[in-house]
């Protein structure tokens, strides 16, 4: 099998890979692109440590061929602050203590980033809903619901 | 040590301590940057993948690698004869890569180091292993038939009086208590006997097992991996590879979960002889499939339960008989389960009997309080019912009999100041307790025990030039560890904790250091931390002295400062630690501290639960509404870290309670060997989770720290099967109780 010739854009820059038809998205961000940001805790799209969105849908980037990144927009958490400026999530994660291991941590905050722009007013019930995909086996989820409530509340403070 | 002086109420005013700083590895692990196991590549890698038995008992009767050898990009396989003999730790050995026989469904059988992994995989089928398929065990009570099928034709248990005279099952017998259980059971007005079962669960951590290795000629290497203890990786590759210790050098990785699951070695001894046999760095990555099928899980357990009673609600007695299954090889935690089983409770008359037994499971690996929680469900269950009984409030019927300082523990040691009744009456004076219940909800309240741990610890720090403090510590983070153990430095100090930065240094950086388990690094780590910055200040002390020219002894550190005392106090301007850090070069070189322990005096740590559980009647499904945890932490450093341990062990118990288990089928092959079939509890299934964190300093610890990782995950069992009770008027004897067997038992309670 020849491997195939993918043009995409990551976290906002061009980037050219070549990879196997049957390689996942995943495989080629980390081993390819070295952005090991997404984390690998299944392979069956069952644990959402690889969330990303691919032109702006969440998705599980260990669902997605390599292949099927031709000419898309890709999001990973590395891409996710701004320079030196954290996004909100990122700052209240870290405020709430919502992260014991953190091998989870760049999944739920993709997933959750991705829900505030869909729904910038979640219920808790909401949260734990859209957040239902991202498996935490360290912190019961309690302080990750929170952080992210305490992030839609702030960033509406901001806009009104 | 004993440090009752400085825990003492009102000894001192903590800056430090108590307060919630954002975590020193926090910025690296909400951008992505954190490396984990898994995130590490060397040049030249080559990829390691490995066979495993599709039986669960065979013997192994020949492996022809040549193949597999021959295949394109193939570098080196390994089987067992790659490897020595004479180990220190054989069952270990044994685990790791198999010998005359597979005894579980995915025991390693051989491996291969390949340049891609695909070409690693692809040459695992050329690999032709012939097994002769034995028959297996899989359930702990019925690896005790006379019938059944025997692992290992060598094992006689010890503790067994007669001893028997053909192998069996069973590699050990415990038993603990005191008193006359059948004198106890003679004065009970009412006796209470039940017998429970509860399924293996996994650890479950997010980050499947990983690491990457390199092992020359010359006997040196080096090994990157997730663990909880990367000294004990290093002693026990040192030993299955044949090579010194020295010549090993180990660095932990970020660690994504371990839970207890990662307190030994799979895949890197594996690694290691790949690397060795193709000169090459070779990495290996657990799959989700293989985490689940060849590591971890905890042992399953059959607990029968006696516990009599007078009409006012004062224990007589208690017994169980505990078995539990660790798997292919001995060391289930029954002890642990025979030795905490009745701690909560003050008993004149107590015995626990302890089996520990293996099956054609993976060796069961430590899992959060191992044995306790199973322990816990059986007693718990039974002391709910007796409460009942005698028609008085649970917590009432707990304090009555609770432990207390001075009772003699079901295991031995006489207790000193411990927190369970605080634990009980805080707990029955919360809102929850008295907060109304909906339709088809009721409420259950369970007590725990974990007796924690202190062990070896090795603690290096360093005063820099520029007045900040580096901390070297040997025991992997694995909650948070680095910023309580800089809390205790800065508060030791007198330094800010954002001027403190603390690593987890590699094993030929610092002393022996035990594994991050038992909840021991707060405490154990924690002491060394206090004790070496003690260290490092007694060496300012001597710096500001010579600069004076007045005695060591005439000098005292206090806030950040050292300052004349005696009869030279107020002589001179107290020194700050950075002004003795600008000019350590001229007063005697670079300032240091450091302390090595073996800590004991780690304080046991006790709490109760509360849960509210709804159980749907058309489906048998119970979800948890309210959930309350009351925990004594001794002291808590760094407060949002201690409820997060009290959250995750109540989820973890949760999941364990009505979800996960492993599922065999008859041939012993694992049915669920993935997360969505081996369900842990998502944030859809669960409310908030309230941590109520209580202090009874142990005085073991300078401030009073006891381990607070392990306590918490030892009542939910019970504490929701108690809540079920109410709710559905059923009592499960089962763990999980999952949707089928709760309609089940609606229906026959009809």
């Amino acid at each position: 099998m020849s491997q195939i010739h993918v043009s995409t854009t990551v976290n906002g820059d061009a980037v050219e890979f070549l990879c196997e038809p049957d390689e996942t998205l995943l495989t080629v961000l980390r081993d390819r692109l070295g952005l090991t940001g997404s984390k690998e805790g299944c392979g069956s799209g069952d644990c959402g440590a690889c969330s990303i969105t691919i032109d702006g849908r969440l998705v599980c980037s260990c669902l997605a061929l390599g292949a099927e990144a031709q000419g898309c927009e890709i999001a990973t958490i590395e891409g996710m602050a701004e320079g030196e400026n954290l996004h909100p999530l990122q700052s209240k994660f870290l405020e709430h203590a919502a992260l014991q291991c953190g091998i989870c941590t760049p999944g739920f905050l993709v997933a959750a980033k991705a829900l505030l722009e869909k729904n910038p007013d979640p219920s808790e019930t909401e949260i734990r809903y859209w957040l239902a995909g991202n498996l935490c086996r360290c912190t019961g989820y309690d302080k990750i619901i929170r952080a992210v409530m305490d992030t839609a509340e702030e960033m509406k403070a901001a806009k009104s | 040590m004993n440090y009752q002086s400085e825990v003492s109420p009102d000894a001192r005013k903590f800056k430090s301590i108590g307060t919630r700083p954002l975590r020193p590895d926090g910025l690296d692990k909400v951008t992505g940057k954190a490396r984990f196991g898994a995130d590490v590549s060397a040049p030249g890698m080559l990829h390691g993948v490995i066979l495993r038995s599709p039986h669960a008992h065979a013997l192994i009767k020949s492996i022809d690698t040549s193949k597999a050898e021959a295949a394109e990009g193939v570098h080196a396989v390994v089987t067992r004869a790659d490897f020595g003999s004479d180990f220190d730790n054989p069952d270990v050995m044994d685990n790791v890569m198999a010998g005359k026989k597979a005894l579980y469904d995915g025991h390693t059988v051989a491996a291969i180091a390949a340049s891609s992994e695909a070409a690693a995989r692809k040459a695992l089928k050329l690999i032709k292993v012939e097994y002769e398929v034995l028959k297996g065990v899989t359930d702990v009570d019925a690896a005790l038939a006379p019938d059944a099928p025997i692992l290992h034709e060598d094992m006689v248990p010890d503790g067994v009086d007669p001893a028997p005279t053909k192998p069996t099952n069973i590699a050990h017998r415990h038993e603990f208590g005191h008193g006359d259980v059948d004198k106890g059971f003679k004065e009970a007005d009412i006796i209470i006997e039940r017998s429970f079962k509860t399924e293996a669960a996994h650890q479950g951590y997010i980050e499947p097992h990983a690491c990457l290795a390199t092992l020359g000629s010359d006997g040196r290497g080096e090994l990157w991996c997730c663990t909880q203890g990367h000294y004990y990786v290093r002693e026990l590759c040192a030993d299955l590879l044949k090579i010194e210790e020295s010549q090993l050098r180990v660095t932990a990785s970020e660690i994504g979960g371990g839970f207890g699951g990662k307190t030994t070695v799979f895949i890197e001894p594996v690694a290691l002889a790949l690397s060795k046999k193709s000169n090459r760095p070779v990495k290996i990555v657990m799959s989700r499939n293989e985490v689940f099928r060849a590591s971890g899980p905890t042992a399953s357990s059959s607990v029968d339960v006696k516990i009599g009673v007078k009409k006012d609600g004062r224990i007589t007695a208690g017994f169980a008989n505990l078995r539990y299954q660790g798997g292919a090889y001995p060391g289930s935690p029954v002890e642990f389960g025979a030795m905490s089983a009745f701690a909560c409770y003050d008993l004149e008359n107590v015995k626990t009997v302890g089996y520990d037994i293996v099956t054609n499971r993976p060796k069961q690996v430590a899992y959060r309080a191992p044995g306790a929680p199973m322990a816990a469900f059986a007693i718990e269950s039974v002391v709910d019912e007796l409460a009942k009984k005698v028609g008085m409030d649970p917590i009432e019927f707990r304090l009555k009999n609770a432990s207390s300082a001075g009772s003699k523990s079901s295991y031995g040691p006489t207790f000193s100041d411990i927190g369970l009744a605080l634990t009980l009456e805080t707990a029955k004076n919360h809102p929850h307790y008295s907060a109304p219940l909906g339709p088809n909800q009721g409420r259950g309240v369970a007590c725990g025990f974990w007796f924690n741990f202190g062990g070896q610890t090795s603690v290096s720090l360093a005063v820099n030039a520029d007045g900040t403090v580096g901390l070297s510590v040997g025991t992997p983070d694995i909650g948070g560890s680095r910023a309580s153990l800089s809390l205790m430095v800065a508060e030791e100090m007198g330094v800010e904790y954002e001027k403190v930065r603390a690593i987890i240094a590699d094993t030929a950086s610092l002393g022996y250091n035990d594994v991050t388990d038992g909840s021991r690094v707060t405490f154990a780590s924690g002491i060394a931390a206090i004790e070496a910055s003690r260290n490092a200040c007694k060496v300012m002390c001597a710096r500001a002295a010579k600069t004076w020219g007045i005695p060591e002894d005439a000098v005292v550190w206090e806030d950040g400062h050292a300052k004349p005392a005696g009869s030279n106090a107020g002589d001179f301007k107290p020194m700050s630690l950075v002004e003795i850090a600008a000019n350590a070069s001229s007063t005697g070189g670079p300032i240091a501290g450091h302390h090595e322990i073996n800590a004991d005096g780690a304080g046991v740590s006790f709490s109760t639960h509360l849960a509210d559980v709804e159980v749907d009647p058309e489906t048998g499904r119970a979800e948890v509404v309210r959930y309350t945890v009351f925990q004594d932490a001794g002291k808590a450093i760094h407060p949002s870290y201690v409820e997060g341990q009290f959250q995750g062990g109540a989820v973890q118990g949760i999941g364990w309670a009505l979800n996960e288990e492993y599922i065999y089928d008859n041939e012993g092959r694992l049915q669920n060997p993935g997360f969505l079939d081996y369900r842990i509890p998502v944030a859809s299934d669960l409310p908030m989770i309230d941590a109520v964190i209580l202090e009874v300093p142990n005085p073991g610890h300078p401030y009073g720290v006891r381990g607070v990782g392990e306590t918490s995950i030892v009542p939910p069992l019970a504490t929701v099967a108690n809540a079920l009770a109410a709710a559905a008027g059923i009592r499960m004897t089962d763990i999980p109780m999952s949707p089928p067997k709760v309609l089940k038992a609606i229906d026959e309670a009809k």
